[in-house]
Formats: structure tokens, C-alpha cells, sequence
């Protein structure tokens, strides 16, 4: 038996590189729903043999602590997995990202406070590195958190004073990070720790609810950055890889949601939103008229539509209208109308999230399509539905220059024939814009609950029966 | 794994680098290999995306299992009480991600060819058609 430990803790490397190539293939497999599944399993098989192999390599490990610190992880998770609403997946997400960051720091302490190791220069950079990233991660998860479950603790923070309090923290963070790497001094440590949680919340505080997909994902790359720190600080090169993984992945979200938001990704960090938007936003006084319609008449049109689109937005989210949406849309099939979703990069509260909400209520996601693939179909499509999304369907950022959205990609609704708008109020968007589209001529604005209009829209095609 | 190669090369094999800049190279390749295969996501997997990325950065858990050990003699120290609290926050995003990335991946399915003739029954029962 001692052999086979001595052979495992041994040959250990090459179980990590087992892992490692797993991970790779784990997010592989997310390129198709249809291997998504296995590849979520090989990522799970990865975990299991990292974590058998390290317990053959840990130097006296106290085994009660750790394998009940896993169960007890296990049945936290287990039991969250299976109890949380996809609605509130944002926020589940962001809450994930805030343990990765904190058990970064508790690692990145408890191995400061090891007394049998001591650290030489470069164990004590990768220390510092691994734990302010962790402790930023942490805190600003937290906050990411609390915007996107709209708990009342977790208030944007505006004001002139922000950005030089900001540039404060960061930079005595980094001296005492310094003055750790110099001198090897534990307070040092500890306050640049506790620096890094203040910052990291100070950062995040100030950026608005609809840049919170960019700010998730921006996360999510730093919990990458974070486990690479620990394994450059072990050596171990699964968790630079996994981390490496991670992180890349992130940052390709952050870009992803950047870009169809026409914005650069220092702009939504540091680019004070809502204080140039709100400026821009009564520059015309004169009153517009729009057109509003009950739901009855919107189920009728859909009901003699050949072509129909429905593109959610937040608001379906918000009023758990997901159900009622696919209700619609199977009458719909079975009156025979081609109906489809479309979908915008950024519409909901981080990338995918509308795919989720939609397969959850069990539509097909042949028929749930990207703005790019679906774009070009509006023009010939007999009535769009929106549900709850604004900006995204803001004909001024294509041809108003000085619309402060000006140049995001949008879906092209408003070439389609009829437009319908399920809207609580003529109120703005999250980005404060009037939108164009609501006064035009071939719109029609639903005023109310999502969820209740699509239920009467639903109730008002059963109605009329052919 | 690195020093296992390094060790296992005949002895007159040129060795060029430190063992820093052997594990700099690893991760420097890995950011390529995520950035071409997230590259390869499909946009509508993005949430599943998240949930998972956040069980594999979970992986930090070798590191915490690492520190929860005796040290002198003693099992309660700080090291080792970080440690299991570490233990704890990553298997709680191990066992939480993958489980919710499987239960997000289940909900995806393809149109069958099945459903909607169903519906359109459905719906005509319903109108009291048939």
C-alpha cells in the first residue's frame, strides 16, 4: 500500500496533465449542446483525479478536516445547484465567483502563516499577486451580487470623489504589497490584503446595472487569474492551466459583451456611466406619440402572421414571463407561423442568459438564434415581439450620431412590418435613451407585466380559432 | 512535470530554461489553448460557460488540501484552519457548478419532430376542434 502511495505521489505530474487535458476538453464540449453534457462530465472526472492525487501528495494531511470541509462544500453546492430559479443565475454566478476569490486569499494566508515553509523573493511576488487578485475578486463578486439581486445594501456609488479614492487604494495597496515582497512583514500583508477588499468593492460600486454582464464576466476571468496565482505559487501546473483556462475565457466574455455594446472595456470600468447618458438624454422636449394596443389585437396579428420573431430582453427575466413566452410560441407553431427568438448579445443580466431562461421552459434551441444569423430576416418578417428589451432594439444607435449609444449592433426590428412592445411604461432602458422604435409608425405599445400580457396574448389566439 | 522530463533527458540534453520560465511557458500556452477553444463556444452555452469555469477555477482546492495539515505536531493552526475553510468554499463551487452546469445542459434540447404535431393536438382539444 505504501508502495502504491509512494508510486501515486510520484508520478503525480502526470495525473495533473490527465486533469489538465480533461478541463481543455471540458470546455470543448460546450461548442454544441449536443456534447455539452459529456464534456461537463470529463471536466467532473478531472476534479475527482486532482483531488485523489493530492491527497496522496499532501505531507500530512488531516484527513477528518479536509473530507468533512468537502462534504459539508458538497452539500452547500448540492443543495444550491438544485434549489436555484434560472432567473437568478446572474446572481448565483457572481456569488460563485466571490468563493473562488475568498478561498484564493485564505489559501494565499495560510500559506504566509506556515511556519515550517519559509518564502523566498519569488514565492513571496506570486503570494502577493495570487491574493490581492483573489481579495478584489472577492469583494467586488460580493457587490456584483448584491446589485444583481437587487439587495438594498449594495448602492451605486456616484460622485467626482470615487476615482481618486480609487487610485488611493490601489496604490497603497500595492506599497504594502511591496513593502511584504521587500521585507517579508506579515502586518504588511494583512493590510494589503484588507486595501484589496476595499478596492476591489470601490471599483465596482460605481458601474450601473446594465454593465453588470461585462462586470460578471470580468469576474469570472479574474477567479481564472486567481487559481493560476496559487498554482504559480504550488508549481503546479494543472491549476496554472485551469486558471489559465478560466481566465481566457473571461476575458473573451468581457470582450464579447463589450463589443455589442459598441463600448471599450475601460470605458465601462472607468467610464463614469449614467453621467454622460442622462446629459444626452433631454436634448428634445417636444412631446412624440406612440401607439398603444390591448393584447388581444397583438394575438390576433400574430395568430395571421406568416413570419413572427420574438426577441426577450431583461424584462422577460424580471417577470418570469419565460413559460408564457413558449406557450405562445407552440399556439403559434400549431397555427402554423414560422415563429423564432432572436437574440442580443447583451439583452438579460450576462451572456447566455436568455438561451437559459428559454431552455428552461423547454423551446427548442433550433429556433433561438443569434443577432448575427437573424438580422437579416426581420425585414421580411411580419410582426417582432418585443418583450421587456429596449436598448438593444434602439434604432438610434444606427442612424442617430449623437445618440450615446450610437454604433452598438442591434437587432434590426424595426424593418420588420408590425412591432409589438410589451413594456411596463413609456419609461427608458437601463442606459436612460428614449427609443425611437416606440414612436414609429408600425409599432404598438402593450403596456404591462410580461408575463400577464403574453398569458392574454396566449388567451386571445385560443380565442379565435380558425 | 516539467522536472520529471527535465530529469528523465539524457544527461547531455541542453537544458535552456529555469524552472520559472518552464512553468511561465506553461501558462502562456494554456491562455492560447482557452482562447481558441472558448472561441469555439456556442453564444447560447455562455451561462453554462460561467457555471463551469467556476468549477474548474475551483481547482484551487489542491492548494487549500495542501495547507490543511499538521504542522509541529499540532493539527489546529492558522495554516491548516485557512486551509479547510478554503476546502470548504471550493468544494461548495465544485460540487455547486458542475451539479447546476448539468442541470442548465439538460434543459437544451433540439427540436423533435414529435413536439409540435403534439401541441398542435393539444391546442385543437383544447378549442374543442377534434
Amino acid at each position: 500500500m505504501s508502495d502504491l502511495t509512494a508510486m501515486i505521489a510520484a508520478n503525480a505530474d502526470w495525473f495533473y496533465l490527465i486533469g489538465a487535458i480533461l478541463f481543455v476538453l471540458t470546455l470543448r464540449g460546450l461548442s454544441s449542446p449536443k456534447t455539452a453534457i459529456r464534456g461537463n462530465r470529463l471536466g467532473m472526472v478531472a476534479m475527482a483525479i486532482a483531488v485523489i492525487t493530492t491527497f496522496f501528495l499532501a505531507e500530512g494531511p488531516i484527513l477528518w478536516m479536509i473530507i468533512g470541509a468537502m462534504v459539508l462544500g458538497a452539500i452547500v453546492g448540492m443543495w444550491k445547484a438544485k434549489t436555484v430559479a434560472m432567473t437568478q443565475m446572474p446572481e448565483t454566478v457572481a456569488l460563485m465567483h466571490s468563493f473562488v476569490g475568498l478561498a484564493a486569499v485564505a489559501i494565499a494566508l495560510a500559506t504566509v502563516l506556515h511556519t515550517e515553509q519559509a518564502h523566498g523573493t519569488l514565492a513571496r511576488l506570486e503570494l502577493f499577486i495570487g491574493c490581492f487578485i483573489g481579495a478584489i475578486t472577492f469583494s467586488a463578486s460580493i457587490f456584483a451580487f448584491g446589485k444583481l439581486a437587487a439587495k438594498s445594501w449594495a448602492k451605486t456609488l456616484v460622485g467626482g470623489w470615487i476615482k481618486p479614492v480609487q487610485a488611493l487604494l490601489f496604490i497603497a495597496m500595492l506599497g504594502f504589497g511591496v513593502l511584504y515582497f521587500t521585507t517579508d512583514s506579515l502586518p504588511a500583508f494583512y493590510a494589503m490584503t484588507a486595501l484589496a477588499i476595499i478596492f476591489g468593492w470601490m471599483w465596482i460600486a460605481p458601474i450601473g446595472g446594465g454593465d453588470m454582464p461585462v462586470v460578471v464576466s470580468l469576474l469570472n476571468s479574474f477567479s481564472g487569474w486567481a487559481a493560476a496565482g496559487i498554482g504559480f505559487t504550488l508549481g503546479n501546473s494543472m491549476l496554472i492551466i485551469a486558471g489559465s483556462l478560466v481566465g481566457s475565457s473571461g476575458a473573451i466574455l468581457s470582450y464579447i459583451m463589450c463589443r455589442a455594446m459598441n463600448r471599450s472595456l475601460l470605458n465601462v470600468l472607468f467610464g463614469g456611466i449614467g453621467t454622460t447618458t442622462i446629459a444626452a438624454n433631454t436634448d428634445d422636449g417636444a412631446p412624440k406619440n406612440y401607439k398603444s394596443g390591448s393584447a388581444e389585437d397583438a394575438g390576433f396579428l400574430m395568430a395571421n402572421a406568416s413570419d413572427v420573431i420574438i426577441v426577450p430582453g431583461y424584462g422577460m427575466a424580471q417577470g418570469r414571463a419565460q413559460n408564457a413566452v413558449k406557450e405562445l410560441y407552440e399556439l403559434l407553431k400549431a397555427e402554423g407561423v414560422n415563429v423564432r427568438f432572436a437574440i442580443h448579445p447583451v439583452a438579460g443580466r450576462m451572456p447566455g442568459h436568455m438561451n437559459v431562461l428559454l431552455a428552461e421552459a423547454d423551446v427548442p434551441y433550433d429556433d433561438i438564434l443569434e443577432m448575427d444569423e437573424i438580422n437579416s430576416d426581420f425585414a421580411s418578417t411580419d410582426v417582432v415581439v418585443v418583450i421587456g428589451a429596449n436598448d438593444v432594439v434602439n434604432p438610434s444607435a444606427k442612424d442617430d450620431p449623437s445618440s450615446p449609444i450610437f454604433g452598438m449592433p442591434i437587432l434590426e426590428v424595426n424593418k420588420a412590418q408590425t412591432v409589438m412592445v410589451i413594456k411596463r411604461s413609456m419609461g427608458t432602458g437601463y442606459a436612460g435613451l428614449d427609443n425611437s422604435l416606440f414612436y414609429m409608425d408600425k409599432t404598438m405599445m402593450i403596456f404591462g407585466d410580461a408575463k400577464k400580457m403574453v398569458e392574454e396574448m396566449v388567451r386571445s389566439i385560443n380565442g379565435t380559432g380558425h | 512535470m516539467i522536472t520529471i522530463i527535465l530529469a528523465a533527458a539524457p544527461a547531455g540534453a541542453v537544458m535552456t530554461s529555469t524552472p520559472f520560465v518552464a512553468i511561465f511557458t506553461i501558462f502562456v500556452l494554456a491562455i492560447f489553448v482557452g482562447y481558441y477553444v472558448v472561441w469555439g463556444v456556442t453564444p447560447a452555452l455562455h451561462t453554462p460557460l460561467m457555471a463551469v469555469t467556476n468549477a474548474l477555477s475551483s481547482i484551487v482546492i489542491v492548494g487549500a488540501m495542501l495547507q490543511t495539515v499538521t504542522i509541529e505536531e499540532s493539527v489546529f493552526t492558522a495554516t491548516s484552519l485557512l486551509g479547510a475553510f478554503a476546502v470548504f468554499l471550493a468544494s461548495v463551487n465544485i460540487f455547486g457548478g458542475f451539479a447546476v452546469t448539468e442541470r442548465m445542459l439538460s434543459m437544451f434540447k433540439p427540436k423533435s419532430k414529435n413536439s409540435a404535431a403534439i401541441a398542435y393536438d393539444a391546442t385543437k382539444k383544447k378549442r374543442g376542434d377534434v
